[in-house]
């Protein structure tokens, strides 16, 4: 029992730091500018098909692929900001939307088109297959890589968002766009970066969970779902947010499945509105 | 939207005389007279496409209850079905356990809607962007959830069967061709639009475009907004609820889809499509879409909508007040309505 209930933590803490890896990016970017980015998923799934492409096509290996879906997916969504997005930080919330939601449609035409709708194989290597026993517990070593990753991440991020010059510029542009940029700081040049940089992290993210969900062009708006209640939840521009939403809603969805299947995907949307309802800007949310 | 505060503010009456500048606004101008008597033409041109027409009816009336909330309140939802459905699996209930007098139905359809409005509106009011649209978005797939595992009462995923809807008034049946399909919505749709369009040329409804337009100094002049918010939000749901009803007893069935994100999510596009906060617009969005995808239809859903959000993009980015307000920025300026 006590190893069981080990298990499900252990996959749903993998799941979350996976969530943490798709969204952080949309959590930072919408502190930011309040841009409601719903093109966020799109992203992951651009890094999700550069891997798939560059292994099932031209013969990589897995690891080297990754890096390339990050700087894929920042690639395609700096060159989007820069020539489309820059012209709605001005226009309404719904009008963000369903511009993105477009983008959205678009995206996953555009990879039903050239990859069918077929679920994406990917073989990753053998040493990251398999697992390992310890107290009575079966830890997969996929699931263990995916954590490092992302706490590896978390560090760099954290640190960098703290002890760089640049980190504070973000903080400063998060807290308060227009005294920031009233003390000189180039608050779109921060926001393009930081935009970069969130969409390279869901480009890694899509990447990474083709081995525990899959990918076909669906992706970009079901993974979406969860990426907005890890930021709605976590509160807009929060690393630690974001984290420990991720890890909550990571958690929820495994526990949940596992022992109350019969529920569904209720348990985390009734939490989900249950925790906006007493902190609507969310648990670690300054503003709206 | 803009119109109406643009051409007041040039002719200085309508700020001195309130009741002037509404009974202004609910004049009916001859396009409006035009376009009804063009909503009859399907009945001697178009006799092939009546249950089109009749859906797009039926969409159009969803199209105007969201815009109650989103055009004129400012409340984004992306959960606008859940009222819907909740209207058209209360009809179908309804008729399937003995009770198919279609005009009731809708009563009935319009109150069980307008009861989950009322519930979920303390929590709407509560929230604001983000949040919002998680809430709503979150409140959608938790219907879908409930109507799914409640399949006693609803079918589940296979539908609700036996719905039988009887004779309009005891005189007009519904026929295989979709004629009494489309008279009933359309004169329910002309009647709830009627009514929407005197609430938002009421006081309510200016106070309503207030809290839009600022929402920290409505209360700051003495109008509290939630209690507004929750009436606009309640009077939004009945109609989806009745459009839902509609969609029930002219196709006599109901499934899940009626719950589900994409009807929401279609239901934005169209509002942005027609036009937020004009009513009008709301109707012309409905025609554009369903025309569209109804000559669409052969393509394989995946590819239509590449087009459906490559419009949406085009019209985001270079028609910002939709195609209605392009249109109306086409027309001169003396032969608006203020």
């Amino acid at each position: 029992m006590g190893s069981q209930i080990l298990g499900v933590l252990f996959d749903g803490f993998a799941y979350g730091m996976l969530l943490f890896l798709l969204s952080v990016g949309l959590s930072v970017t919408l502190g930011l500018m309040n841009f409601i980015n719903l093109a966020h998923g799109a992203f992951a799934m651009i890094g999700g098909y550069a891997t798939v492409t560059l292994m099932n096509w031209y013969g990589w290996p897995f690891l080297p692929s990754l890096p390339v879906a990050f700087v894929a997916a920042a690639i395609v969504s700096v060159v989007l900001e820069r020539t489309l997005f820059r012209r709605l930080y001005k226009s309404d919330p719904l009008q963000q939307v369903l511009f993105t939601i477009g983008l959205v449609f678009v995206v996953s035409a555009a990879a039903a088109y050239l990859f069918t709708t077929a679920v994406q194989p990917v073989r990753v290597p053998d040493y990251l297959r398999g697992s390992v026993e310890a107290l009575g517990v079966t830890f997969g070593i996929y699931r263990i890589f995916l954590i490092a990753v992302a706490l590896v991440i978390t560090a760099f991020l954290v640190a960098g968002l703290e002890y760089t010059r640049f980190g504070a510029m973000v903080r400063a542009a998060v807290d308060n766009q227009r005294m920031a940029s009233g003390l000189g700081i180039n608050v779109e040049t921060v926001f393009a970066i930081t935009f970069a940089l969130g969409s390279g992290l869901a480009g890694l993210g899509g990447a990474l969970s083709i081995e525990i969900v899959g990918l076909d062009p669906s992706f970009a708006f079901h993974y979406l779902v969860y990426m907005l209640i890890v930021v709605a939840v976590g509160g807009l521009g929060s690393i630690r947010g974001s984290f420990v939403a991720a890890t909550l809603l990571g958690l929820a969805d495994v526990a949940g499945k596992y022992y109350v299947p019969e529920l569904g995907a209720f348990l985390i949307y009734v939490l989900m509105i249950g925790i906006l309802f007493f902190v609507p800007l969310g648990l670690f949310g300054k503003r709206a | 939207m803009t119109t109406a505060t643009e051409s007041s503010a040039t002719k200085p009456s309508a700020s001195v005389d309130p009741r002037a500048f509404l009974k202004r606004q609910t004049r009916w101008s001859v396009f409006e007279v035009l376009f009804w008597l063009a909503t009859l033409s399907p009945f001697f041109l178009f006799e092939t496409y009546l249950s089109l027409a009749s859906q797009i009816a039926i969409t159009a009336l969803f199209a105007v209850s969201l815009d109650l909330i989103l055009g004129y309140a400012g409340i984004i939802s992306l959960g606008h079905a859940v009222f819907f459905g909740v209207g058209a699996y209360t009809a179908g209930i309804v008729s399937k356990y003995g009770w198919g007098e279609p005009i009731s139905g809708l009563f009935i359809a319009a109150a069980a809607a307008a009861i989950v409005g009322y519930l979920t509106s303390f929590i709407i009011v509560r929230v604001q962007h983000l949040a919002l649209l998680m809430i709503t978005l979150g409140l959608g797939f938790i219907a879908v959830e409930i109507a799914n595992s409640a399949d006693w009462l609803t079918g589940g995923a296979d539908g609700l069967l036996g719905v039988e809807t009887w004779p309009v008034l005891g005189i007009w049946d519904f026929d295989l061709w979709g004629k009494t399909a489309y008279g009933f919505a359309l004169v329910v749709l002309f009647i709830l639009f009627v009514v929407s369009r005197r609430l938002v040329h009421s006081p309510f409804g200016l106070s309503l475009r207030g809290i839009r337009e600022n929402a920290v100094r409505m209360p700051a002049i003495g109008a509290p907004n939630p209690r507004r918010l929750q009436k606009v939000y309640v009077i939004s749901a009945a109609i989806a609820g009745v459009a839902g009803a509609l969609l029930t007893q002219t196709t006599e069935f109901a499934s899940l889809e009626v719950l589900g994100f994409q009807r929401s999510a279609d239901l934005a596009i169209i509002l942005i499509l027609g036009g937020t906060g004009r009513l009008y617009g709301a109707i012309i969005g409905a025609i554009i879409f369903m025309v569209a995808r109804d000559q669409l239809a052969d393509m394989n859903p995946q590819y239509w909508y590449f087009w459906i959000g490559l419009l949406l993009m085009a019209v985001v980015l270079f028609l910002p007040d939709g195609i209605l307000g392009g249109l109306t920025r086409l027309v001169p300026a003396r032969w608006r309505k203020p």
